[in-house]
């Protein structure tokens, strides 16, 4: 499985609160949400994002509010993988659950630049700057994650 | 090698005799947690996995604090979902308006938690109540979903920070104060993935509110849960709430801790968090002016009695300045009567500020005082993130009680000692 696509990049602690605004959570539908992710600090992302997008981010991506909101605004939107330094936990576990690709690699979220063009390779954790031709390596997710990932999030791995 | 505190609590609900520090474990659930935000994801979470009971029906709690009483057709229709659903499932502790409170004010206060347990809460604030010795942590709603059918949660086991308090806080110094004054030393992400521990000879000048105010703002650091020493204080609280049997957890005096802290209670200022990070603190002193358009003493991090009974001191005979909003929220039906009975509510609207039911409300932007573009407030809630209080551009200011209400009077940011 992998992503390829164009590079949205932001900086340190991406807080839940600007990836969903807390003003739309009287929806939880995912369509609606993804019409305003990220807005309060990237107006453009929905009219700029593509199906199969990478987001790349610094430190302590998806701080803030529990709201699964936030990962499944993104997934929603087409961004088919997270790229960030380090992960707010309950970001990371959400995600998770609900089966959108994150990644942890600080080369390439200090590396990749905005508008690069990046190619993801989860079963090699393999990260290709196609732009720059660089090539970053993330660590791997624990078996137990991976165990849940290849049931397709949480609930289907309990059924 | 010894374990600290949350690694004993976590072994002994994995049903093992050590835990180490990284380890994946899957421990069973004391309660479930959810809100009307949070619930509805999850509602939905469990029947398309094709759940129909709830794991136990006294260990879910339910609480409507957001956006109730419902603010707009979308809101009721999701507080409608959450309380068909604990209807359906006979869910013991549902909290509907006219019972219901900001959740993590309402179960320590109905004893719906104590030392030992093992809580999981779709509210990142959930780590609240490490304040009575419980590991207690945030989740999603999909995490809600799983705990609520199998009454089991995965966790990676934490590594932790110790913090050391000692000496007794000024007059105006409150647990707030300490929890910015940690947030800025350490950083918002200075705890992540990690437990904060708080233990020392400070504790005992530590009230049970100020404990519930600094272990719900472990989060803001990045922690997975904070976590006190049960002492004489917490017993005294817990001996008229909790009627069942726990357990008093303590750390090996070997426990491996990442980091120890030293902390003198004795040395603090009072602490103010600028937009838009917790992590951006500067003490009273250092503030320099900041106007005020809002002024909001409530939420899950200060909305209790103790709170609004230091907010009143500061308020009696006295008024808030001209074009300023001061918003009060007790945060449970109980404080809210415990106030009233106590006089603070004649204070308060002495001093024209407004008294609201028990609500979420503000502190997430979701009603009962939103900010317009390039407005400031402050507040005694847990974050100033951008757009967080309302408007993109405007700002909101985090302190405490005592010093949200000095500012109020005043119209820019001050502490106690100015008015």
């Amino acid at each position: 499985m992998n992503a390829k696509g164009k590079v949205h990049k932001y900086l340190d602690n991406v807080d839940t609160d600007v990836i969903i605004p807390a003003r739309y959570l009287n929806s939880s539908e995912p369509s609606e949400l993804a019409a305003h992710c990220m807005e309060d600090i990237d107006k453009d992302f929905v009219n700029n994002v593509k199906q199969g997008d990478i987001m790349v981010a610094r430190n302590n991506f998806g701080c803030g509010s529990s709201r699964e909101h936030a990962p499944i605004a993104i997934k929603a939107s087409g961004i088919g993988c997270v790229i960030a330094a380090t992960f707010a936990r309950i970001f990371y576990r959400n995600a998770i659950n609900i089966g959108l690709p994150i990644m942890e690699c600080p080369e390439a979220a200090e590396n990749i630049n905005d508008g690069d063009e990046v190619e993801v390779d989860f079963d090699t954790g393999i990260i290709k700057d196609i732009t720059t031709g660089k090539e970053f390596k993330a660590e791997p997710f624990p078996e137990f994650i991976k165990e849940i990932i290849n049931k397709n999030g949480l609930m289907n791995s309990l059924k | 090698m010894g374990m600290t505190m949350t690694q004993k609590i976590l072994a002994d609900h994995a049903g093992l005799e050590s835990v180490k520090a990284g380890q994946l474990i899957k421990a069973k659930l004391d309660m479930v947690l959810g809100n009307d935000v949070t619930t509805p994801v999850a509602i939905k979470e469990f029947k398309a996995a094709g759940f129909d009971k709830v794991f136990d029906k006294d260990k879910v709690s339910i609480v409507l604090d957001h956006f109730t009483p419902n603010k707009d057709i979308k809101s009721a229709e999701h507080c409608k979902m959450c309380r068909e659903f604990a209807g359906d499932k006979d869910v013991t502790n549902f909290y509907d308006v006219g019972e219901m409170g900001v959740e993590h004010a309402l179960l320590p206060e109905k004893g719906l938690v104590a030392p030992g347990e093992v809580i999981i809460g779709a509210d990142s604030h959930t780590c609240t109540y490490g304040a009575v010795g419980a590991f207690s942590t945030g989740v999603g709603s999909t995490d809600m979903a799983a705990g609520m059918a199998t009454g089991e949660a995965w966790f990676k086991v934490p590594s932790a920070l110790k913090f050391n308090l000692t000496g007794k806080p000024a007059k105006w110094i409150s647990g707030k104060d300490v929890i910015l004054h940690i947030i800025g030393m350490i950083g918002v992400d200075g705890a992540l993935y990690k437990s904060m521990e708080f233990s020392g000879d400070g504790l005992k000048n530590l009230s049970i509110d100020d404990r519930l105010t600094m272990a719900n703002m472990a989060i803001e650091a990045g922690g997975k849960n904070g976590i006190f020493e049960v002492d004489d204080v917490t017993k005294a609280y817990l001996d008229e709430r909790v009627d069942r049997e726990y357990k008093i957890y303590t750390a090996d005096s070997d426990a491996a801790y990442d980091a120890v802290y030293d902390i003198d209670l004795s040395a603090l200022k009072p602490t103010v968090a600028f937009p838009h990070l917790p992590e951006n603190t500067k003490t009273i002193d250092e503030v320099g002016e900041v106007k005020l358009d809002q002024c909001v003493i409530g939420s899950c991090t200060n909305g209790r009695l103790e709170d609004l009974e230091k907010a009143a001191e500061i308020f009696k005979g006295r008024h808030v300045a001209k074009n300023i909003r001061a918003i009060i929220i007790p945060a449970t039906q109980k404080i809210y009567r415990e106030a009233m009975k106590e006089g603070l509510f004649d204070i308060f609207m002495d001093a024209g500020c407004v008294i609201s039911t028990p609500t979420c409300g503000p502190c997430l932007g979701g009603h009962m005082g939103i900010l317009a573009k390039g407005e400031r407030a402050i507040s005694t809630s847990n974050r100033n993130f951008v757009g967080r209080m309302g408007h993109p551009e405007s700002e909101v200011y985090l302190a405490s009680p005592v010093v949200a209400a000095a500012s109020a009077i005043k119209g820019y940011i001050c502490g106690p000692d100015e008015i």
